[in-house]
This record gives C-alpha cells, sequence and structure tokens, in this order.
C-alpha cells in the first residue's frame, strides 16, 4: 500500500507540528502489513522519556546507583563478613563452611560440636595440616564476639589506638597492640565487629523497608481502586473505616503486641503492615474516581470489558505513576519506623543486627562516639539517597517538566 | 495597507527543544496589525497559530522554547527583548489575550469582581469603589445582563458563554492596544458563538482597537476580519484581505481549506426498513440532594421522556445547545448510564439488563467519542486496543485471525495497517478518530451512536471524517445515532433530525423537511447561528 493512494488523503492530516520521527511513516509492511515489527522487548517512548527525565536529575540517578551497589553488595553480606572461612582445601577433600555447618569432628577435635573456625586450636590443626583457607574480608559476623580485644568493649576502632592505649592494654592484660585483629570501626558493647553488624543491619533494614514497601502498596493500591472505581457506598463505607483505623495508636499497639507475642522479623512487618497500608489509598482512590469516567474507559464499558479488566488493564496504569512517585518515599519511612522500634527495644529480637540498636547503644555508652558516628552517618546516608532517588522519579513521572 | 502600524512581527521564529531535540514549530513569519484592524491567523491544529500568539506575550514555557530569529515590534519596543519586569507593564495593559478555554481560564476561587479587579490594581492602581466602577463599566461592555448582581458571582455559577464574556471584560478593562482572541468561540456551542462573535465585533469597532484573531474556522474569518493571514506547517502561505482571499485564493492549501466544507449526501430516510432501535418515554434524571440527611429535593431532567425510532440504515441527527441532554440520550441508550423508560433495540428490551446480560448486544451497538486524544488508552498499542472488543465478544478467534480483523477493520477506516504496534500519541487527532471508528467497527455492529465524533477535528479533517461515516454507513448497512451541534456537519450525514432542548424534543422530522422550513424559533436560531453566525433575538436561544 502506498501512502499516496491511501483513501480519504490520509496523507494530509499527519501533524505537521510533530517532529518527523513521530510521524507515522506510512512504509509497507509486508503484504497488508500481517508481518509487523518485530515485538520485543523495549522501553515504550513514555517511558523512554521517563527514563530520560530520570537521568536528567543527576543527583537522584548517582543516588540511585550507589544504593543499588549497596544494596546488591549488602546482599552478599555473608561473603563480605563472616566468622566461617567461605572455602577451606586440606586432607584432599574441599569444605564450604559458609554453606554448609561441619561438626568439628572433621578438623581433628573430638567435641560433635559445630566447628569454631576462629578458634585458636583448630586454625593450630588446620596449619598444621597444611590447610588451603579463603576467608571473608571482615572475619566477624554479627553475632561474633572479639575475644582477644585490646580494652573493655566497646573498643575503638583498631586504627585509631595509640601508644597510650597499647600502654593501658599491655598493663591490665588485654591482647597486644600488634597481636591484634581489625575491628575496623571498633567493636560494641558486647564486644562484637560493628562493621559487621553495619553490613547486615543495613540489610535488614533495606529488605524489611522493602517489603513492608511492596507488600502494603499492593494491598494499598487494590483496596484505593476498589473505592475509587466503584465509588457510591463502597467507597464511603471504606473511607469511614480507613478514618477509624488510623486512628488507631500505631505505638501502644505495638507495645502491647510485642509483649505477648516474640516480635521477629515477620511478626514486626505484619504489625507494621497493619497501618502502613493506608498511606497510598487516598492517592489511588482519587485517580480512579477521576480515571473512571475518561472516555476510553465509558469506550471500553460500551464494548462490554469486565470492570475487573477495565481496572487491572486500562486505570491501574494511571494510577501507577502518582504510586511509584510514592514509593521511594514509603519506602525511606518504613526504615525509619524499623529503626525507631529498634531504638527503643521494641523492634527485632535482641542480638539481630539493626541500625536502631547500634543508636541505642551509642546512647547508652557515649564515651564511644564511634558508635553513634557510624550509626548517624549510615541512617542519614540511606535515607538521603532515598530521597534523592524518590525525588527524581517524582521528576521523571511529572509530564510537564521539562529539561531544556 | 494604510493605517498606522499598531504591532508589527518580523521574521519570527519559535523553536521547541525536548529531550536533546529542537523541533521548529514557526519558520520565520512577519505580519502586521494595523490599528483598529482586525487580523485573523487562520491554519490547522499544530500549524504555529497558537504559539505565536503566545509569544507576542512571551508567554511560551522558555527555557524550552526559544526564538532562533525576530523581533515583535510594538511600541518603539522589541517585546522579545524586554525585561520581565517591562513585560508585565505590557501584559495585560497594552496588549492582552483572552484563551479558547472559558471553563479553565477563570480562577475558581474568586469572584468575578476580585479577578477583574486584580488587573485594575496591577496596572491602574485602583482599589474600591473606583475599582467597583470600571468592573461594572467593563462587564456592560461585554454584555453581562444585571453587572451588579454578578460580581459576587463565581465563575462555575456562569455559562461558559459568560464566563468567555468575563474573560474579555477582563481583557478589555484596561483598554488595550491590542486584544489577542486566541479560538475564544471553539469551545462554545453554535449560538453563543454567533453572540460572542458578535460582541468582540462591536467592541472593537467602538473602541477603535487591533484584533488578532486566531481561529481554524474560516466561516469566522469572513464575519470578523478586514486581513487574513493562512499558516500552514509554521509558515504563512498566504496574505491578503478578507475578501481577495475568499474570492480569489492563490495557495493550493487556501483552496483546499475554502473547499473543505463536508458535502451534503445524506442517507435517506427508511420508513420501510425495519425499526431497529424505539426508545418510549426514555427518561434520565439526576437528583438534586440538599441537607444532612441528602434529601432530594428536585431532579435535573437531562433526558425527559424522549421517544425515537431509529429505522435499518438511517442516521438519526441529534442536534441542540450544550446541556440540552444530546449526549446524555446516547449514552443512555447504550446503557452507559441509568435510565427509565423502554429501550428496544432489535426486539429486546435492554432496560434493565445486568451487566452481563447486556454484553451480547454491545456487540451490535457500539459508540464514537468526541475526544480523539480522551478515548484512546494512551498506554496501549492501537493493535490492541481494536483487539479488545473481539477479546471479549469472539473469545473463539485465534490470535492470528484477531489480527486479520483488526487489519480489515484499519484498511477499512484508511489507515494503514502496519500502524498497529504503535501508541495513540503518535497520531494526530484525525488519525485517532479513524483508530476510535476502527475500534467500534471491528465488531460489526448494526447501530453505531456518533457522539460529536468531528467537533475536536480541523475543517479539512472533518469533511474527510464525514466522508468516511458515509462510505462506511453504505458499505456495511450501518445505522448511526450522529450527536452534534454542528449544524453543517449534521446537515451533510443526518437522514433525520431531533432537535433537543433542556431534555425535550424541541422539534423532530426528516432532515430535507426541517432544514427547509424549521418550525420553532429555536430551529430557526439554531441554524442562523451555524450557517451564517447570526445571533438569535435576546431569550429564545441560552448564552
Amino acid at each position: 500500500m502506498d501512502a499516496k493512494t491511501l483513501p480519504h488523503g490520509l496523507d494530509a492530516e499527519i501533524e505537521p507540528g510533530l517532529p518527523p520521527e513521530l510521524k507515522p511513516d506510512l512504509e509497507p509492511a509486508g503484504p497488508l502489513g500481517l508481518t509487523g515489527p518485530p515485538r520485543g522487548f523495549e522501553f515504550s517512548p513514555l517511558n523512554a522519556r521517563r527514563w530520560r527525565n530520570f537521568k536528567a536529575n543527576r543527583r537522584g540517578y548517582w543516588s540511585l546507583w550507589i544504593f543499588l551497589v549497596l544494596f546488591v553488595v549488602t546482599m552478599f553480606a555473608e561473603f563480605i563478613a563472616n566468622d566461617k572461612p567461605l572455602f577451606i582445601h586440606f586432607d584432599g577433600k574441599s569444605f564450604f563452611p559458609v554453606f554448609v555447618t561441619y561438626p568439628d569432628t572433621e578438623f581433628g577435635d573430638d567435641l560433635g560440636t559445630a566447628a569454631d573456625y576462629r578458634d585458636p586450636h583448630l586454625q593450630k590443626f588446620l596449619d598444621e595440616h597444611n590447610a588451603v583457607e579463603i576467608w571473608a574480608p571482615i572475619r566477624f559476623s554479627y553475632n561474633t564476639i572479639n575475644d582477644n580485644p585490646p580494652s573493655a568493649f566497646p573498643s575503638k576502632p583498631t586504627w585509631l589506638l595509640n601508644a597510650q592505649d597499647c600502654a593501658f592494654a599491655a598493663k591490665n592484660g588485654y591482647a597486644k597492640c600488634g597481636t591484634l585483629e581489625y575491628n575496623w570501626l571498633g567493636t560494641d558493647d558486647q564486644g562484637r565487629d560493628v562493621l559487621a553488624r553495619l553490613i547486615y543491619g543495613f540489610r535488614v533494614s533495606v529488605l524489611f523497608g522493602l517489603i513492608l514497601t511492596i507488600v502494603s502498596s499492593i494491598i494499598g493500591v487494590a483496596a484505593g481502586a476498589v473505592q475509587g472505581y466503584f465509588g457510591g457506598w463502597t467507597d464511603l463505607l471504606f473511607q469511614r473505616f480507613i478514618e477509624i483505623w488510623t486512628s488507631v495508636p500505631e505505638l501502644y499497639l505495638l507495645l502491647i503486641i510485642s509483649s505477648v507475642l516474640v516480635p521477629g522479623f515477620f511478626v514486626l512487618l505484619g504489625i507494621l503492615l497493619l497501618f502502613s497500608w493506608v498511606r497510598l489509598v487516598g492517592l489511588v482512590r482519587a485517580e480512579f474516581l477521576r480515571g473512571r469516567n475518561f472516555e476510553y474507559i465509558q469506550a471500553a464499558r460500551a464494548l462490554g470489558v469486565s470492570n475487573r479488566v477495565i481496572m487491572f488493564r486500562h486505570l491501574l496504569p494511571n494510577a501507577m505513576v502518582a504510586t511509584m512517585t510514592f514509593l521511594p518515599f514509603v519506602m525511606s519511612s518504613s526504615v525509619m519506623t524499623l529503626t525507631a522500634l529498634d531504638f527503643l527495644g521494641f523492634g527485632l529480637p535482641p542480638g539481630s543486627p539493626s541500625l536502631g540498636e547500634l543508636l541505642s547503644q551509642a546512647k547508652a555508652n557515649v564515651q564511644a562516639p564511634w558508635l553513634g558516628l557510624t550509626g548517624f552517618f549510615t541512617v542519614a546516608l540511606m535515607l538521603s539517597l532515598l530521597i534523592f532517588v524518590g525525588e527524581a522519579v517524582r521528576d521523571a513521572f511529572d509530564p510537564r517538566k521539562t529539561f531544556a | 495597507m494604510s493605517g498606522e502600524l499598531c504591532l508589527s512581527v518580523r521574521d519570527l521564529s519559535i523553536a521547541f527543544r525536548s529531550g536533546g531535540r529542537e523541533t521548529l514549530a514557526v519558520d520565520r513569519i512577519s505580519f502586521d496589525i494595523v490599528k483598529g484592524e482586525c487580523m485573523a491567523l487562520v491554519g490547522e491544529s499544530g500549524s504555529g497559530k497558537s504559539v505565536t500568539a503566545l509569544s507576542i506575550l512571551r508567554l511560551l514555557p522558555y527555557p524550552s522554547a526559544q526564538h532562533p530569529s525576530g523581533s515583535i515590534n510594538y511600541d518603539g519596543k522589541d517585546l522579545l527583548r524586554l525585561s520581565q519586569r517591562e513585560m508585565r507593564r505590557v501584559r495585560g495593559d497594552d496588549i492582552s489575550i483572552v484563551f479558547q478555554e472559558p471553563m479553565t481560564s477563570l480562577n475558581p476561587l474568586h469572584t468575578i469582581e476580585k479577578q477583574i479587579g486584580e488587573i485594575l490594581l496591577l496596572h491602574r492602581g485602583l482599589t474600591g469603589a473606583p475599582a467597583r466602577t470600571r468592573t461594572l463599566e467593563v462587564l456592560a461592555q461585554v454584555g453581562i445582563p444585571d453587572p451588579q448582581s454578578r460580581l459576587k458571582s463565581y465563575p462555575h455559577q456562569l455559562s461558559g458563554g459568560q464566563r468567555q464574556r468575563v474573560m474579555i471584560a477582563m481583557a478589555l478593562a484596561n483598554e488595550p492596544d491590542v486584544l489577542i482572541a486566541d479560538e475564544p468561540t471553539t469551545a462554545l456551542d453554535v449560538t453563543v458563538q454567533a453572540q460572542i462573535i458578535a460582541l468582540l465585533k462591536d467592541i472593537q469597532a467602538r473602541l477603535g482597537m487591533s484584533l488578532l484573531f486566531i481561529t481554524h474556522d474560516l466561516g469566522i474569518v469572513r464575519k470578523i476580519a478586514q486581513r487574513v493571514c493562512v499558516m500552514k506547517e509554521g509558515k504563512i502561505v498566504e496574505r491578503g484581505t478578507v475578501e481577495r482571499v475568499f474570492a480569489a485564493p492563490e495557495h493550493p492549501y487556501t483552496r483546499a481549506l475554502l473547499a473543505a466544507e463536508p458535502r451534503p449526501d445524506p442517507a435517506p430516510p427508511q420508513p420501510d426498513a425495519p425499526v431497529l432501535l424505539k426508545t418510549d418515554q426514555l427518561k434520565v434524571w439526576f437528583p438534586i440532594t440538599r441537607g444532612l440527611m441528602r434529601k432530594t429535593v428536585g431532579h435535573v431532567k437531562a433526558c425527559d421522556g424522549l421517544t425515537i425510532e431509529l429505522h435499518k440504515g438511517e442516521t438519526l441527527g441529534v442536534v441542540g445547545e450544550s446541556g440540552s441532554g444530546k449526549s446524555t440520550l446516547g449514552r443512555a441508550i447504550l446503557r452507559l448510564i441509568s435510565s427509565e423508560g423502554l429501550i428496544a433495540f432489535m426486539g429486546h428490551d435492554l432496560q434493565g439488563l445486568r451487566f452481563k446480560e447486556m454484553r451480547p448486544f454491545r456487540r451490535d451497538m457500539q459508540i464514537v467519542f468526541q475526544d480523539p486524544y480522551g478515548s484512546l488508552s494512551p498506554r496501549m498499542s492501537v493493535g490492541d486496543i481494536i483487539k479488545e472488543g473481539l477479546k471479549v465478544h469472539q473469545r473463539e478467534l485465534s490470535a492470528r485471525q484477531c489480527d486479520e480483523r483488526v487489519v480489515q477493520a484499519l484498511t477499512d477506516v484508511g489507515l494503514d495497517p502496519g500502524t498497529r504496534t504503535r501508541f495513540p500519541h503518535e497520531f494526530s487527532g484525525g488519525q485517532r478518530q479513524r483508530i476510535a471508528v476502527a475500534r467500534a467497527l471491528v465488531l460489526e455492529p448494526s447501530f453505531i451512536v456518533l457522539d460529536e465524533p468531528t467537533s475536536a477535528l480541523d475543517m479539512l479533517i472533518q469533511a474527510q471524517m464525514v466522508d468516511l461515516l458515509r462510505d462506511l454507513q453504505k458499505r456495511h448497512n450501518l445505522t448511526y445515532l450522529f450527536i452534534s451541534h454542528d449544524l453543517r456537519v449534521v446537515a451533510a450525514l443526518a437522514s433525520r433530525l431531533l432537535v433537543m432542548r433542556h431534555g425535550l424534543v424541541v422539534e423532530a422530522g426528516t432532515a430535507a423537511d426541517l432544514f427547509r422550513n424549521p418550525k420553532t424559533d429555536y430551529t430557526r436560531a439554531l441554524f442562523a447561528a451555524a450557517f451564517n453566525l447570526e445571533t438569535a433575538p435576546e431569550g429564545v436561544v441560552g448564552q
């Protein structure tokens, strides 16, 4: 089919104002156009524009990368900070202590309990048998206690130790300066390596925030969608319910529940989820209320498309713009909530790596500023990154924003 | 050219930059506006006429908009080189502008008095009694009845035509030298449109100001302007006095524009064909509720007992002002809004059927909406949009068969089937409307409600659309319910006519009869406004 011979003078009505690449070219596309262009994965033009706008916000773009790197790196925390070697080869056999728990009978001991690879006795045995060991860069896990500290706990970051500290250690029977294992950020008041706890704690925070955000978004979007689309009594009743629900004092309820249930990761997630899903409801409801009278929604209804399909296929993509814009902010506040609960001691069970617990230790040990500084900078960095990403996402989804 | 030069645009270019690409919207145009004269800028959408108008007041989204070349000389100054502060003094005082959309160009939270008073305060420092006197003066000037009582009104309490009058009053408040009117009547009813045109013409003559009138409607140009510039793709292709351009157009594009009247060739009435659709006492009443207990105190009667009959193969034109209930009628018939009374379609009563029970009928009755930008989901490809109905009604079709049907529908409406993987925003308004028609057509319906399908389109494309609809009707033996306020288009298509006002039928009959001798004043006023842009005596039509 040639452009010139199209009926009804189609060629005359292509908008002249469009840049040339947006004009539908009327190239023949096979017999009757049945072949069509290949359907691979590619950004739709709209999303491509959004991605460009996102990248144009340099701060947000770099924040995203930094955050992603931190996230991926901490995902592999076991390979970075661990009190078990990653790999041991001795006696013609290979061991992977990072994955498998071996009894210490494998390494010449006779207790039959799980091997403690930091035990000097076991180390000596391995050295005698010329074993090949590969360790993680940090030889502490989040709950490993440094048995050989230069001072009483919390002890300083090792590289900050001065002659006075070494003299003190020597006089009081602590480890000598030359034989120390490095604690890059010192230890906390129970002798655990702060850096190791930081890495694990960051992972827990981010995962917790991510899961809470995703699950509460799904519930919130679904609730908002139903209210906005059906309107009327559904909307009215649901809205009143939410008003009552949000006025329940969350913190007190949490205190009560945590005195009954042991607040593990998932219990805590569940309790916070009870209240966090309402955040997106209003937003999505408004989008659906607005959208349900669009002409293409009317057109779909005139075609006989069912309500569920209309909601999913036509309305949800519109509402997702507002939701996506909100997500980074929801996530940062989720992280914040967990940290706050841990700080107050109502969060994850004792001994878990957590930023809030680090901060509360810092409060209890003002003489050990490395605890407070570490906690503060980590939380500040994580939240700032999330907010920067959020701002860039907001810009990217703003249809009126233009970057010259 | 005679008379004193008021505003002169020289070599003006406008470029938009977005995502590193630059698009030239206006390419080195020059024109002059003489004192006391009305100059019209005509062109289709996207021709750059509106951005030209906006650039005179520097209202474009700078810095993404730029002027690679040109100057706009007014009163010895180049407006493009003025500082923001100096520019603010020009805006609304020396040069003012009236926009297209009266619904959104007034602030809904301020009274009329406050909005007009603000301009007086900004440029003349008027407050209190003098400001009020001047406000009343301009309101009277633009023909707002009983201006005293309107001072405290909010925009939503005024009709579209009255809002546009208030916008004009705001523009006139400081007696500007130049008034720019950017399609001021496009969003209005035909009858109101005629009134606004008459008002602008009258005011311009009385105050002796210059008027730059931007429009895509040549009928209006003939009515109001002395000189005209025709724009196409960012260039002025023809200019001259209105008499000369209309009598002897030189450029082929101007000639095409002038010839773009929809060709009247309606399908003949088919009184012997079987009745496809019949309504009896169809009512759509929206309750008005008041008070704490939401007690119903009255009803807005959008459709009040309508009885219509539509034979197979006919086109029933439904005309009337906005608010007369014509769109409501169409949607009620398709059961998109709830109603009372009989709706008999192919011998079945549709009233009271549930969603699932309606579904088999939906295949035979389809709708095309007015706004080609709003009626296509922006996130679905054209193919998916058209396919959607098939997935509901003909699930047995394989993907390949579906695709063939889509290709067939696109070919039917004159679009290249190869474009079906593209998204709606890549198409122009006219092409999108064709896609909307294809979506209705793919189900092979027997009845289509056309709800103002041409109103949002340019003149040239309107005529093409009318040809297409007529062609499809002949080929597929379709029955149309054609809803429009544009009588020129209705005259081209309708075999029978229904004139509506306030939810009631004013007049009905075959189109030929009605156009020849309309019986009521209301119908006569509608016709006069549509065909000659003439106003009716007060009280016959709305304001």
